[in-house]
């Protein structure tokens, strides 16, 4: 069944495949940033209770959301990788984090923004914002670890067994205002009920989330590549390409 | 699936096994002190999971919806009091003075830290408003006036 999965495992097919569908997601990216940034901030209509303020949910909803994915990304990575023993899978790991921890940043960042002017406060310690901080430095541990050891399987190894270990804050954040008493509100889209939002405000807003996945995509597929040129480096494959490329 | 690979599947399993319950154990016994408020309910009668009443004079967080009716501004000066409640019996009098966020009114949710001065009221330095996950235009909130609004803290 996995069988067609199998020439992956070989770096230079796996680099090939990166390049090839790298471009498809920055095609996706492009006109979905437009159109969602432009409609969003432009064109949505102002909230009722929150006016125009509401707006940076454009950027800290997505934001937000795609931190959590990358490193659910990251996590599954880090599973293959360690069972597996699958060294492309590891390249992934460290790949994904730092883009992950970007995205990261932005939440909080646009979410301090927001908080100020709707809340009266820039930070609160509950519970929501406290966990999110805390994925923030789970993905700075696990750049620093990869980035500690010369020996870069034993990296591999060691961030995707952190990867592992952090994947526990995931269903904390997500349920951490349902769970305990939180300044932060509730979730709005990612619940069973209908979306609490109307429509003509959900709809820029989804196609925002779906601009910064495939900027996601992007970022995580060139840093794959990037990884994967470094750690062969003195393969014949990489050599290879080089020479092709100098020539040409 | 040879036997090292299925070694390792049970070994990486076990342990985001162990770390799940691990953390899940943490979190229930840390359960009272992660909630970022009290409800007036609880202030009253005690936290809903241990029962605990906060003492008079302690630290505290209070969460509830401001009472329709009930803030009272000193004409000359920046002190409000109001009343606070949620879906349960509680009702927590805030006295507060200074500036209130721009989302403060009535019926709207609101998060005071402070200090308990009496049973039933607080000396509050910081009120946040607490907004809620439903956005909408206005024309849209007009249509369904005093149902979203007003919605009480889950």
């Amino acid at each position: 069944m996995w069988k067609w999965l199998h020439p992956y495992a070989k770096a230079e097919h796996s680099y090939a495949l990166a390049g090839k569908l790298m471009p498809w997601f920055l095609v996706l990216t492009i006109p979905s940033f437009i159109i969602g940034i432009v409609w969003g901030l432009a064109f949505a209509p102002a909230d009722y209770q929150q006016g125009d303020s509401f707006r940076i949910i454009y950027i800290h909803v997505p934001a937000a959301m795609m931190a959590m994915a990358a490193y659910s990304t990251m996590a599954i990575a880090a599973f293959i990788g360690l069972v597996w023993q699958l060294r492309l899978a590891e390249m992934a790991v460290a790949a994904a984090a730092p883009v992950g921890a970007i995205y990261t940043f932005i939440a909080l960042f646009t979410g301090a923004a927001w908080g100020k002017p709707m809340w009266g406060a820039w930070w609160v310690w509950d519970a929501r914002l406290t966990s999110e901080l805390i994925l923030l430095f789970v993905y700075m541990g696990i750049i620093a670890l990869y980035n500690a050891f010369s020996d870069k399987v034993l990296a591999g190894r060691a961030a995707s067994i952190l990867t592992l270990v952090g994947v526990i804050n995931l269903p904390i954040i997500h349920f951490s205002v349902v769970w305990w008493n939180t300044l932060h509100q509730g979730a709005t889209i990612t619940k069973f009920e209908q979306p609490s939002i109307a429509t003509e405000m959900l709809i820029p807003l989804l196609i925002m989330i779906f601009s910064f996945a495939t900027f996601l995509g992007v970022m995580i597929l060139y840093r794959f590549r990037s990884e994967l040129l470094q750690r062969e480096q003195h393969r014949a494959w990489v050599i290879k390409l080089v020479q092709i490329k100098g020539r040409g | 699936m040879n036997p090292r690979r299925k070694k390792r599947l049970l070994i990486t399993c076990s342990l985001i096994f162990g770390l799940s319950l691990a953390m899940g154990l943490t979190l229930f016994a840390l359960q009272q002190n992660i909630d970022l408020f009290y409800t007036p309910n609880e202030i009253l009668e005690g936290k809903n999971e241990t029962g605990v009443k906060p003492e008079i004079g302690q630290r505290l967080r209070v969460g509830g919806m401001v009472l329709t009716g009930s803030v009272k501004r000193d004409p000359d000066s920046l002190k409000v009091s109001f009343d606070l409640v949620d879906n349960k019996a509680g009702q927590v009098t805030v006295y507060f003075d200074g500036i209130l966020p721009d989302l403060f009114r009535e019926g709207q949710g609101i998060v005071a830290q402070g200090t308990l001065k009496s049973k039933n009221s607080v000396d509050a330095f910081e009120v946040l408003a607490k907004h809620d996950e439903d956005y909408m235009p206005p024309e849209v909130a007009d249509a369904v006036k005093g149902m979203s609004n007003l919605k009480t803290e889950q």
